[in-house]
């Protein structure tokens, strides 16, 4: 069955304690196509991340991946879909307790029955994808930045999932490494055809390797088209993140001095 | 003024009693996932496996041998020393065996290697998993579709409950060594004589009654270990903060339950 959309996602609302951080999100994302979602720090993209991930219950709203409903799902049905995701996180999140291969191995001996040598090859197979082929012996605190990304590349992709989240691919890597792996998404997105989510503020990769975009600001989505459209948009935050300019928000100066006064005086 | 001062003390009272019961709820809950995934993981496709169970044992039962040894060795003969010193003021010292068969059996025994443990391995699990905790590694097995709670806490708990027990005979029998040389050198009472008078004195029920505590400190060591971990929020800082709590609540966390379980034990 050819779903239209892999990611469905209808007026999402979370909370963090009293705080609303996402605010009637709703966005869409087709099979094998590159959605990057962009924003400021603060504009509540990690926690929609987290969301997309299933680690959190939203306040309201739905997210459906692959036809899925998983804020309705039961934990058996969210572990057949966990089989069908794959996710790299910021900082990689490989364990550190297990060289590179067993990193890698882990989903396919959890998921799997497959024989030792299976496992072993198939695993090998996803690290020469990511140009990290014979490194399997070493432990993650012996790689450099950008392998630690790689290789937890290698591990979401290990057993071919349909869909693929990436966390801030670009951070804390020099412009090759962030280039190679700018790469290293688009062969992924043609050559298995994935849905990748790409979470990141990085704009010059955002604008490589996006088909979609989806641009979150306090919370809400200022809009989800094209690249060109969004290049075009005259929206004066989008324009200000595109042109790096900082924000100009006026200050409410009664607002102001509540803030700077409050639990000092009580009322 | 005064009042307002009092309030504000009889609410940080509040807090913290809500605090600490929230605390209680939540590693109740730790014990009965834990205790799930150890009975029903594999109807769930999510089974605890033995060789994880057997590495931990290694990690919390193998390897504080010497340690243990050690101090129930140093214990046993404490025990005949001062046991020795008191008596004699009665002109009754022959009956010292009695007193450290009992005492190490029934208390000494499984409370040193509780405490031992709770020092070596319930601030280690607690660093373990709260380092997970900040690196994201947790988040990582949920979206692998690992339960944390199945694949770190349940093979703990098992291999902590067969450790245990083990090392609480281990120290017994170290224990009343340590005190039967101390009585050889001082009472010229042969090591066998002292040991057939051990096992004349002991019945099955005072063995039974360490080990039985032991089990209680297994669950206990590890379910305020294991809770620590997963609560930490603060980077490094919260890591080290959790490695000192888990400590100090588990060594508190054992005399308590060591105190209730003997009152009602010598009912």
């Amino acid at each position: 069955m050819e779903l239209d959309y892999a990611i469905e996602v209808t007026d999402l609302v979370t909370h963090y304690g009293p705080r609303k951080i996402l605010d009637e999100i709703s966005f869409t994302a087709r099979q094998g196509e590159v959605m990057v979602i962009m924003g400021g720090s603060g504009s509540g993209k990690s926690t929609l991340l987290r969301h997309l991930l299933g680690l959190h219950r939203p306040t309201s709203g739905s997210i459906k991946l692959l036809g899925k409903d998983i804020t309705q799902l039961d934990a058996d049905a969210m572990f057949d879909l966990r089989k069908n995701m794959g996710v790299a996180f910021q900082g990689g999140a490989l364990f550190n307790s297990m060289t590179v291969g067993e990193n890698v191995e882990l989903p396919l001996r959890e998921h799997t029955k497959l024989d030792d040598n299976t496992i072993k090859i198939m695993s090998r197979m996803k690290l020469e994808v990511v140009n990290l082929a014979g490194f399997e012996q070493l432990m993650p605190s012996e790689l450099s930045g950008g392998m630690i990304k790689r290789a937890a590349l290698a591990r979401a992709i290990v057993m071919d999932p349909k869909l693929l989240f990436f966390d801030e691919p670009s951070a804390g890597l020099d412009p090759v490494a962030s280039a190679e792996l700018d790469e290293l998404i688009l062969t992924l997105r043609d050559a298995m055809n994935m849905t990748i989510v790409v979470v990141t503020h990085e704009l010059e990769s955002a604008f490589k390797i996006a088909d979609r975009i989806t641009v979150l600001d306090y919370g809400k989505i200022l809009m989800s088209d094209t690249v060109a459209a969004v290049r075009a948009s005259e929206h004066p935050r989008i324009r200000s993140l595109l042109d790096r300019t900082p924000r100009n928000d006026a200050i409410d100066p009664d607002e102001y001095m509540e803030r700077l006064t409050r639990e000092i005086i009580r009322t | 003024m005064a009042t307002e001062a009092l309030l504000a003390f009889v609410e940080g009272v509040g807090r913290r009693s809500l605090q600490a019961v929230r605390e209680v709820g939540y590693l109740a809950a730790l014990l009965v996932e834990a205790l799930y995934w150890l009975v029903l993981g594999r109807w769930r496709r999510q089974p605890v496996r033995l060789r994880a169970i057997f590495k931990e044992a290694v990690g919390v039962g193998i390897d504080a041998i010497p340690i243990v040894g050690l101090a129930s060795f140093a214990i046993g003969m404490m025990l005949a020393i001062q046991g020795i010193h008191t008596l004699r003021t009665f002109g009754a010292e022959g009956q010292v065996v009695l007193g450290i068969a009992l005492s190490v059996t029934r208390e000494f025994a499984p409370l040193i290697t509780g405490i031992f443990v709770a020092g070596r391995s319930g601030s280690a699990i607690a660093a373990r998993i709260g380092t997970m905790q900040i690196s994201q590694e947790i988040d990582a097995l949920r979206v692998i579709g690992i339960n944390p709670v199945r694949y770190l806490v349940a093979p703990l708990l098992a291999a902590m409950l067969l450790t245990l027990p083990a090392l609480t005979v281990m120290a017994d029998l170290v224990a009343l060594f340590g005190g039967a040389l101390y009585c050889a050198g001082e009472l010229s009472l042969p090591v066998d004589v002292f040991f057939s008078r051990v096992f004349a004195a002991l019945e099955i029920g005072d063995v039974l009654q360490g080990v039985a505590k032991s089990l209680v400190f297994a669950v206990v060591i590890t379910l305020i270990g294991a809770g620590n971990g997963f609560n930490v929020s603060a980077g490094a800082e919260g890591v080290g903060r959790a490695t000192t709590r888990s400590v100090v609540l588990g060594c508190i966390g054992i005399i308590l339950a060591d105190m209730v379980f003997t009152f009602l034990a010598s009912r």
